[in-house]
């Protein structure tokens, strides 16, 4: 049986009257991709902000390759890394100096070989020693995203991970994310807008509705049960709160 | 039909009011910046009607030790540095929206509270030293002079700047980023209050308890008994110490308050204003 690599029991999340997340409970299987989809403030960011411990749950709990992320958040954030474009690393610092703190921060060995690789894997070998600045929001998604796969996390946690990219740049991120997972069997989450990245890259889908999971499966089982030709027009049944057999 | 003014110069002076009108609502809504308005003055005014005070009934009181105020000078800047480089260091992050990177990693806080005071005492070292070098060189005054008591001095002196700055970067956490005047001008409350530049008696007796509160207050004390008598005073530094080490307590006990409370609100991810 595959075993668990993330596991939401009960989790709710109040900022004083709002309700950003409603009591919502899944699982997600070690080794699969799992889109979390919702419109703008449907809870995406702040599931994933949980998940890492950015953000304290109001109620419920979450676990973590088996830990409680409340509890022993230490012990797994080694084993996760996160890409978002709500964070960013300092613009005066270079690519390598950023990657570099960022290596030992997660306690590599050998940070300068690490950060070669991804250089070499990313294409970043000609951005290393420019300002994080200076770079054009293709090239710093890239740079983010190295610097979320410096710990080669057992846990990738990504928001929005090719938004604001032309479509060239995002489907070479959306191959290197199949690519990555494929090689390390790693478990990727991820918040997006983009139905066409996510019936690419998600085995399992969780719909978001005002902080409820409304509904969730696997993208073509979903396409199929609304009766719809893609994940693009089942969105827009769920955003609008058409259920599958009103949409029918 | 047109919705905008008519003439040029009415929409040029509405353009100017709205940018008015803009600030005013971020002096509004920021207490912190609306604060810093009246703060400098107040404090500027304060300290040198101290000064001046002292200096009118004891002239003569310079002669006995000429170096007194170059020296009172350059320890307090070790102070305003500590605290400003622990703030400064948190505020990068902020800037540039690290934050949320920061501590998705294993980076625990009280490691993060360590590495802001390494930084903060390269940084006063940094600013220090070359300044004591220029007192040697264009004043023959060296604070070196002072010996060993001077270790005692300034170690007290950086760490109460550690626990201004660490007090300054919880509330930046908390507040966000409308704070950070607070940042530049925290550390100069204390100033008038610290007995830099004259003694404590010198301050009106009401407010003689809150200086003998402050660590400063002990360390000029004894930096002018050092100065003036030659002897060391071990009661002043281990009431320093003492306070010292409360302060400290405390500021990171609010640091950690402030994280705890941002992780519950959601701050790591957010910035700005």
């Amino acid at each position: 049986m595959q075993a668990l690599a993330i596991r939401v029991e009960g989790v709710t999340k109040r900022f004083g009257a709002l309700v950003a997340v409603d009591d919502i409970g899944f699982t997600v299987k070690t080794g699969v991709t799992t889109g979390l989809l919702g419109g703008n403030g449907a809870g995406k960011t702040t599931t994933l902000s949980m998940l890492l411990g950015l953000l304290l749950p109001t109620s419920g709990r979450l676990f973590v390759l088996g830990e409680d992320v409340s509890r022993a958040r230490r012990r797994v954030l080694p084993r996760m890394n996160l890409s978002s474009p709500y964070v960013d690393l300092p613009r005066r610092l270079t690519v390598s100096e950023n990657l570099t703190v960022y290596g030992h921060l997660y306690g590599l060995v050998d940070v300068r070989g690490r950060i070669g690789e991804l250089a070499d894997e990313l294409e970043l070998g000609s951005l290393l020693a420019r300002k994080t600045g200076e770079l054009s929001s293709g090239q710093r998604s890239r740079v983010l995203l190295a610097k979320a796969l410096l710990n080669e996390p057992a846990i990738l946690l990504l928001d929005e991970p090719t938004a604001s990219l032309d479509p060239d740049t995002a489907d070479w991120i959306r191959g290197y994310l199949e690519a990555y997972r494929r090689r390390t069997g790693a478990t990727i989450m991820l918040a997006s807008h983009n139905m066409s990245e996510v019936e690419r890259l998600c085995d399992e889908v969780l719909m978001m509705r005002e902080g409820r999971i409304v509904d969730q499966g696997a993208p073509e089982a979903l396409i199929r049960r609304y009766g719809r030709r893609n994940m693009e027009e089942v969105f827009l049944d769920i955003a609008r709160a058409r259920g599958p057999r009103a949409a029918q | 039909m047109s919705r905008a003014a008519s003439s040029g110069t009415v929409l040029a002076l509405r353009r100017v009011g709205a940018m008015v009108l803009r600030h005013y609502f971020l002096l509004k809504g920021s207490w912190p910046r609306a604060l810093e308005l009246v703060y400098w003055p107040t404090m500027q005014v304060v300290l040198w009607g101290l000064i001046t005070q002292f200096f009118l009934t004891h002239s003569a009181w310079l002669v006995q030790a000429s170096g007194v105020l170059i020296a009172a000078v350059l320890l307090w800047d070790v102070v305003f540095r500590g605290q400003i480089s622990v703030a400064l260091s948190f505020l990068e992050e902020m800037w540039s929206r690290n934050l949320g990177n920061l501590f998705v990693s294993p980076l625990h806080p009280v490691e993060f509270v360590a590495a802001l005071f390494t930084v903060s005492l390269v940084r006063t070292l940094i600013g220090m030293l070359p300044a004591a070098g220029v007192a040697i060189l264009l004043f023959h005054y060296s604070i070196f002079s002072m010996g060993l008591p001077l270790i005692v001095f300034f170690a007290n002196l950086i760490v109460f700047g550690w626990s201004t700055g660490m007090a300054c970067s919880a509330l930046i956490l908390r507040y966000g980023l409308g704070a950070e005047s607070i940042a530049w001008v925290a550390v100069f409350a204390f100033a008038p209050l610290s007995g830099i530049y004259y003694p404590v008696a010198t301050l009106p007796a009401a407010v003689q308890p809150i200086a003998w509160a402050l660590p400063p207050a002990y360390v000029f004390e004894g930096m002018r008994a050092v100065l003036f008598e030659g002897i060391f005073r071990f009661d002043l530094l281990a009431a320093a110490l003492m306070l010292n080490a409360v302060y400290l307590c405390l500021a990171v006990a609010t640091f950690l308050y402030a994280f705890h409370i941002a992780r519950v609100r959601g701050l790591l991810l957010q910035g700005g204003e």
